[in-house]
């Protein structure tokens, strides 16, 4: 089940939206999932950061594409499990030496972002990396939902 | 002391090829201490080719072009932005604009904007 596809690709991102898509995937993550750690998730669900997120399909792979400006690749977060894949991690308060803020619009503290894959993946073979605050994980397709071929042969 | 981003929201269309492109403004955050601002502006995707600045007219423009990301297959589901990043912020009087310093990391410009000497704090000696 994924109700993450029901999302218009014009809702922005930005702003009191977040929330929204933050709950949505705690709700995905809830009916997906038995598990009873959602409990301590839901808990961060007022705290946290949402990023962007874009899900990608080829014929070998699934493809997510999320936007995280200014992580370590130390502080993020990847696993698999039922379907469901998660990303979280958590960007670090500046130093006070930096200086005051005098206007302050980026998030830091905690995220987390759950969805569910729309196909089976082969998770001993997920790649991930991260480049220009931009992290791109390759789900690649378990064998048995992949498009084959077949070959008619006419005898 | 007031803050050095009294932010421009008018876009400049004297460039008919500038109006005619979108942008989103991207988010930043300013600090201060003694030494100078410090602004740090998210622009996830974008490089060190892709970024540009600017100062005219005590203003400083950045625009942010985003790397071409060669993401093969079909969309099923999209909540980033195409456009590419563009702000524009006033310089307040106290900066040094020759000595304003830009970096990227992934995907965070940082610029480094000092105050003038003779606008900083100096203690005078006593003779």
């Amino acid at each position: 089940m994924s109700l993450i596809r029901c999302q218009t690709p014009e809702v922005s991102t930005w702003g009191s939206f977040d929330r929204w898509a933050n709950l949505r995937d705690e709700i995905n993550s809830f009916f997906d999932g038995p598990s009873w750690s959602h409990s301590v998730a839901a808990a961060q669900l007022s705290t946290g950061w949402t990023p962007a997120l874009d899900l990608y399909q080829t014929a070998d792979d699934i493809i997510a594409v999320v936007e995280l400006p200014g992580l370590r690749k130390e502080n993020i977060e990847l696993s698999l499990h039922d379907g469901i894949l998660s990303i979280s991690g958590e960007r670090k308060e500046e130093a006070p030496e930096a200086g005051q803020a005098a206007r302050s619009e980026r998030s830091s503290g905690k995220f987390r972002r759950s969805i569910s894959l729309p196909t089976r993946v082969n998770s001993e073979k997920v790649n991930a990396s991260y480049r220009d605050g931009i992290l791109t994980v390759t789900l690649p397709k378990a064998e048995e939902v992949k498009p084959k071929q077949i070959q008619v042969n006419v005898g | 002391m007031e803050t050095f981003t009294r932010e421009n929201h008018v876009e400049k269309s004297a460039n008919g090829q500038q109006a005619a492109e979108r942008f989103v403004p991207p988010v930043a955050t300013v600090r201060e201490n003694a030494e100078g601002y410090t602004l740090q502006i998210e622009m996830p995707g974008v490089n060190k080719e892709g970024l540009e600045l600017w100062i005219e007219n005590n203003e400083l423009t950045v625009v942010g072009r985003r790397a071409q990301l060669a993401t093969a297959g079909n969309l099923i589901h999209r909540e980033s932005r195409r456009e590419n990043f563009r702000r524009t912020f006033e310089l307040d009087p106290s900066i040094d604009a020759a000595r304003i310093g830009a970096s990227i990391d992934q995907g965070v410009a940082t610029l480094i904007l000092p105050k003038a000497e003779r606008v900083k704090p100096r203690k005078i000696a006593v003779s």
